[in-house]
């Protein structure tokens, strides 16, 4: 599908930016997690959030995505894994499905791309991200499953169905990934693993590797004043730029964010119209 | 001009015939190779007799997938007369391909 405004993020920075392009009236998707992965869930109180004094984390986030969705927002659950760009559209594949979209906006909230030894340099040699895209590769072969989400352990059912020997890790705190030309095994906190490949499933994928060239400050997205990130139609909010992890910070620059991609895709349709 | 599928029993025979080829290892259920598709179209069209391009099914050619130690997908394998010199793995624009093979041209 063909949507104006994309959205990787449905947290409150990604709720807020996606209502405000809806008030442009541009078609807008957002792709998330399900709304209990997100860390504002967990929240008991929320005491600063202006007008709305001691309320729930998750009752709060129930309310912006209702609040969205009655403006026509629409959603997909899943994992942005990859971004390209081809002429002035950014193709963006989620799972085993692909959207399209003019801008972007980034609001996927905390994810620092700190990576485990050996996982870069075995990516593709043994380390995926995608069980549906890889796990076919895998067949009859010991894997290790790395799950950070709570689909996770639906991906790892997923592998064990495909006939692969799954050792599942429940949120490892640190790994080294090891082998000679391809993975061979994994030590997850202590406990060693042989295994022909490492199946990483984080909640998300840290923006540097949605984006090849985009710049980062001190480990965050780098934006300007209008939330724009250093690539074209890529713009960010919330967690990902940096500084409070507050909610109204995120609602916030979500607007901007939102209403920047809008003026974007204006001035791209209003260009093409002329030429 | 319709891109290039690879079949196992002729790959070797047309890989080795090109002085250069690249190949994208590829399934239906991949998101990010669906992604790629159109890009490895586009470069197919764009070097169309200077160099092979082509795709490998790795669902309905495993054996090539193997041979070829893909263990993620998207893949895509650059070749000189039939021997790998440089590959790359994921989704990526299209000029880090093109590179590639405007090194060789």
């Amino acid at each position: 599908m063909s949507y104006e405004v994309l959205v990787i993020g449905g947290g409150p920075a990604g709720l807020s930016a996606a209502l405000n392009v809806r008030a442009r009236g541009y078609g807008v998707l957002v792709v998330s997690n399900p709304p209990e992965e997100s860390p504002l869930w967990k929240a008991e109180r929320v005491e600063n959030y202006l007008g709305l004094p001691g309320v729930t984390g998750a009752e709060l986030l129930r309310t912006m995505h209702r609040h969205a969705k009655d403006a026509g927002v629409e959603f997909s659950a899943g994992k942005v894994l990859s971004t390209v760009r081809m002429g002035e559209t950014w193709y963006v594949s989620i799972g085993a499905d692909m959207e399209n979209a003019r801008a972007l906006i980034l609001a996927g909230g905390v994810a620092r791309g700190k990576k485990f030894p050996g996982e870069a340099e075995f990516l593709g040699k043994g380390v995926s991200y995608c069980a549906t895209c890889d796990g076919m590769l895998y067949r009859g072969k010991k894997v290790a499953v790395l799950g950070y989400t709570q689909t996770a352990r639906r991906e790892a059912e997923f592998l064990e169905g495909l006939g692969c020997a799954v050792t599942y890790f429940d949120r490892p705190k640190t790994c080294a990934i090891s082998g000679d030309k391809q993975v061979e095994r994994i030590v997850c906190d202590g406990k060693t693993a042989e295994v022909a490949g490492v199946f990483l499933l984080r909640p998300t994928m840290a923006p540097t590797d949605l984006f090849s060239d985009l710049a980062v400050e001190n480990g965050y997205v780098a934006v300007d004043r209008r939330m724009a990130t250093n690539l074209p139609g890529v713009f960010a909010a919330g967690d990902c730029t940096g500084g409070l992890l507050q909610v109204s910070k995120a609602s916030g620059e979500g607007l901007i964010a939102g209403q920047s991609a809008a003026a974007y895709v204006a001035a791209l349709l209003r260009k093409e119209k002329n030429n | 001009m319709a891109i290039k599928h690879f079949k196992t029993a002729e790959f070797d025979q047309e890989v080795e015939a090109a002085t250069l080829s690249m190949v994208d290892f590829w399934a239906d259920w991949c998101g990010p190779c669906k992604m790629l598709a159109p890009v490895v179209e586009a470069i197919a069209e764009q070097y169309a007799g200077k160099a092979l391009v082509g795709k490998v099914n790795v669902d309905e050619e495993p054996d090539l997938a193997r041979r070829f130690g893909v263990m993620s997908i998207p893949t895509v394998v650059f070749l000189k007369n039939g021997q790998e010199f440089d590959r790359k793995v994921g989704v990526m624009p299209e000029e880090a391909f093109t590179a590639v093979l405007d090194k060789e041209l």
